[in-house]
């Protein structure tokens, strides 16, 4: 294949000033945009949850009121599912999914920039929602980021700002997704099969699908909220014919494979990380493909296992009951490829690695209490219980964020052109599994015990595992500037990385993004390589 | 340059994304401001910021276009991009059709006290479920009033109908006459869709007008006023950007733009007319006839 890349203007390094980053066309430049801005509102949602187990460190009213302390529990999840995990993961998708498939850029790099800065206005309505009830804005939003209908009807303003959030967020990881998507189909370098690609890229072909199947769809919900807040529909009151549990089934069909939405690109990097340091290829490659697929089609069919106790018929929560124990094969196949990757392999245990044997067994975890919370009769007692809180947080948590933290460690080095200090990232690895394990662990047992989620003040008898959670929650929190300094650090000197960066990556993981120099060149493939 | 079969252009740095974001911040905020009680001088601000963009990023496209820096490889990336955003405002619409099967055969049945949670009709004693839904659980007290009568599937629907249906017509033959290069059946078939596409604007404004006016059926009436108005109004708005769409892909058309082999601006817009065309039938199936 001859000289491929035209540009219109020929410079070669990268553009100077801030012109470079605010009309920026370039995937590597638009990547670190995302993921500086995912660090940015991470220390904001993490702060929020300081706040929220400050307050639960004892029974009774200590620091906020019952409505803020709501309105916090509301924001931290919005922010961490909208404004963390996905940017992360979109910017990992920005950088990595070119350099693998050997394409000079993204397919379309103008939309890719807009998709960026679509995420600071929208950080910023999200914030404004918090502030605007101490200005005369009404109601503060006290939902949960479930946000259902009939109090997010009573909330005040913060609950448009909110809304406009969700569809500017949603604007922003159609258009992401609409662009990840034709990338892998459409720019993948001469020899770059399909069932060639790097299972990162895999991840994020079902992840866009699926973004581009469910935004949608809560983006029509939360209009319908504006309209009954606004104009007089009766969507979700009974009074007009309508039904607030309809809107509970728009937030779960969108909800539900929101959860895979944040979890796969993780996956995705776990099939590049694990066979690296296990110097062995992945085991089953096509079994993970065709794997995620299942996770695709049986994910949008589940939803209602978050709504079994609004009274659907025996036959429907037991469909629903079936469906979503189905989806552990898929999930449980995915763990199994990992482990028989591990078997055998002469394994070292550099930081990312350490994360994705973590991730192996504390996911693992999530997987169960996924599966009693699936049963009907079981999920009457636990559901809205601080059992379901630690569910998701051990499903999310490792599931999405240390996929995420392995997935910096792991390519730091290609982004930045030196090593992190590896003593201090196997410090922040123990460091922020201990005060995790020590946050969500105990809230297994306050659950079981009937401890409501959502909830300022709680009986004293869950005192002792409040008091633990809070504990680990605030190790938790300040294990996070240490990884603030080693990135800092990292990003500016250290040990040179070679082009390969890890030793095992020639064997578990070879792919294109090795053969660039680390840091690569502003512009990269700008003649496609050719893939055996 | 090569314009070689794999050969990729990429655009350089540009102002328009930013401009876009922020406009589209600035619009929505607008909206929040007004929804409370607001003025709307900020949505304005943010409109005219949005149309800005538009011209000055399509007046680039078009100039990229014109100067053939599209190579096949570049075209493919549009297509697909046009696909999967039209994939995206299917499951747009998906969301509305859903909930009015929701509201029409389920949960307006447990309002009347079927299945199997017993009597839900304790609060509504003498509610009966019917659609389209008229007399409301509460007699129309309180927030909601109640419709005179439903809107009928025969006269400005029923004209509508075929409106849309003779427009996808003559885009087609529009299209094949750029594929011939048969000029006036460009012009003509492409001019008459536009126009059909304005007809179709004003007849849904009047239903509008004699429905708010004459049955008494507004958003306020209850589910069946509300997933109508939702419905129509949502397939509405994308005419209205179709037609918008349509008619400067006629002004391009007269600039001698499109030629037989290249013209994806043309049949990127004709899909998404498509597209709008088939919403449509799924409406007059499911809210005015059946
Ligand atoms: C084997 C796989 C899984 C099963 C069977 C499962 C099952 C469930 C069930 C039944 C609930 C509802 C509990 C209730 O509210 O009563 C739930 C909640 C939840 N799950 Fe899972 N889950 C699985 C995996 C995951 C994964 C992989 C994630 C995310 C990465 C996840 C995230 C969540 C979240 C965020 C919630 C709570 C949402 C809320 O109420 O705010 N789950 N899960
Ligand atoms: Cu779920």
């Amino acid at each position: 294949m001859s000289d491929a890349i035209t540009h219109e203007a020929h410079h070669h390094g990268p553009p100077t000033g801030a012109k470079r980053w605010l009309y920026s066309t370039n995937h590597k430049d638009i990547g670190t945009m995302y993921l500086i801005f995912a660090l940015i509102m991470l220390f904001i949602g993490g702060a929020m949850a300081m706040v929220i187990r400050a307050e639960l460190w004892m029974p009774g009213l200590q620091l906020v009121q019952p409505d803020f302390f709501n309105n916090l529990v509301t924001n931290h999840a919005l922010i961490m599912v909208f404004a963390v995990v996905m940017p992360a993961g979109v910017g990992l998708a920005n950088w990595m999914i070119p350099l693998m498939i050997g394409a000079p850029d993204m397919a379309m790099p103008r939309m890719n920039n807009m998709s960026f800065w679509l995420l600071p206005p929208a950080a910023c309505m999200l914030i404004l929602s918090m502030i605007v009830p101490f200005f005369g804005g009404g109601q503060t939003v006290n939902t949960g980021w479930t946000l259902y209908p009939p109090l997010s009807i009573q909330s005040g303003m913060g609950m448009d700002l909110l809304i406009f959030t969700i569809h500017i967020l949603g604007v922003s990881s159609i258009m992401g997704s609409i662009n990840i998507i034709t990338t892998i189909i459409n720019m993948r370098a001469p020899g770059m099969t399909m069932m060639k690609l790097p299972m990162f890229v895999w991840s994020w072909f079902y992840t866009a699908l699926l973004l581009i199947v469910v935004m949608p769809i809560f983006a029509g919900g939360v209009t319908m909220l504006l309209f009954d807040r606004h104009f007089g529909t009766s969507f979700f009151d009974a009074a007009g014919g309508g039904d607030p549990v309809l809107f509970q089934h728009i937030f779960w069909f969108f909800g539900h494979p929101e959860v895979y939405v944040l979890l796969l690109p993780s996956i995705g990097v776990l099939g590049m990380v694990i066979p690296t340091f296990a110097r062995k290829p992945l085991f089953g490659y096509k079994s993970l493909v065709y794997g995620m697929a299942a996770l695709y089609g049986l994910g949008l069919i589940v939803w209602a296992h978050h709504q079994y106790t609004i009274g659907m018929s025996i036959e429907t929560t037991t469909y629903f009951m079936i469906g979503t124990i189905l989806i552990s094969i898929p999930v449980g196949l995915m763990i199994f490829n990992f482990i028989f990757t591990l078997w055998r392999g002469s394994i070292t245990f550099e930081t990312p690695m350490l994360f994705a044997l973590g991730i192996i067994v504390m996911f693992s975890f999530a997987g169960t209490t996924g599966v009693m919370l699936a049963v009907v009769p079981a999920d009457l007692q636990y559901h809205d219980t601080y059992f379901v809180v630690a569910h998701f947080h051990y499903a999310l948590i490792p599931g999405s964020l240390f996929g995420l933290y392995a997935a910096v460690f792991f390519w730091l080095p290609k982004w930045t052109g030196h090593m992190y200090n590896e003593r201090l990232g196997k410090i922040f690895f123990w460091w922020t599994t201990i005060g995790f394990n020590l946050t969500f662990f105990p809230q297994h047992f306050s659950g079981l015990a009937g401890m409501p989620r959502r909830i300022v003040d709680y009986n004293m008898i869950f005192t002792e595992f409040n008091v633990m959670s809070s504990v680990g929650a605030f190790i938790f929190g300040l294990s996070h500037l240490l990884f603030l300094y080693i990135i800092i650090k990292t990003i500016k000197g250290g040990e040179k990385a070679t082009d390969e960066v890890w030793e095992g990556s020639s064997i578990g993981c070879a792919g294109l993004e090795w053969t660039v120099p680390s840091p690569p060149p502003f512009h990269t493939f700008e003649t496609a390589p050719q893939v055996k | 340059m090569t314009s070689n079969e794999d050969s990729y252009y990429l655009p350089d740095l540009s102002k328009w994304p930013i401009i876009a974001a922020t406009a589209i911040f600035v619009t929505l905020l607008g909206v929040v401001f007004w929804v409370n009680g607001g003025s709307l001088w900020l949505t304005g601000v943010g409109l005219i910021g949005m149309a800005y963009m538009f011209y000055g990023w399509f007046s680039v496209v078009i100039e990229e276009s014109r100067s053939g820096k599209y190579t096949p490889k570049v075209d493919r990336t549009f297509r697909m991009g046009m696909f999967w955003f039209i994939t995206s405002e299917v499951f747009f619409f998906f969301c509305f059709f859903g909930c009015l099967f929701y509201l029409r055969t389920i949960s307006l049945g447990w309002l009347g006290g079927e299945g199997a949670m017993g009597r839900s009709n304790m609060l509504w004693d003498d509610f009966t479920a019917a659609w389209p839904l008229i007399s409301l659980p509460n007699g129309g007290a309180g927030l909601y009033t109640e419709a005179k009568e439903a809107m009928g599937p025969m006269g400005l629907p029923l004209a509508n109908t075929l409106i849309l249906l003779t427009s996808g017509v003559t885009l087609t033959w529009s299209h094949h006459g750029i594929k011939s290069g048969h000029r006036a059946q460009q012009v003509w078939g492409l001019g008459l869709t536009v126009m059909l596409g304005v007809i179709f604007l004003f007849c849904q404004a009047y239903e509008y007008y004699h429905a708010y006016v004459a049955m008494g059926l507004t958003l306020n009436s209850g589910i069946y006023g509300a997933t109508f108005y939702m419905l129509t109004g949502f397939h509405g708005f994308h005419v209205a950007m179709g037609t918008l769409m349509l008619f400067v892909v006629f002004v391009r058309l007269l600039k001698g733009h499109f030629t037989a082999e290249n013209h994806f601006a043309f049949e990127g817009v004709a899909w998404y007319w498509h597209f709008v065309d088939v919403v449509w039938l799924g409406l007059y199936l499911f809210v005015y006839w059946l």
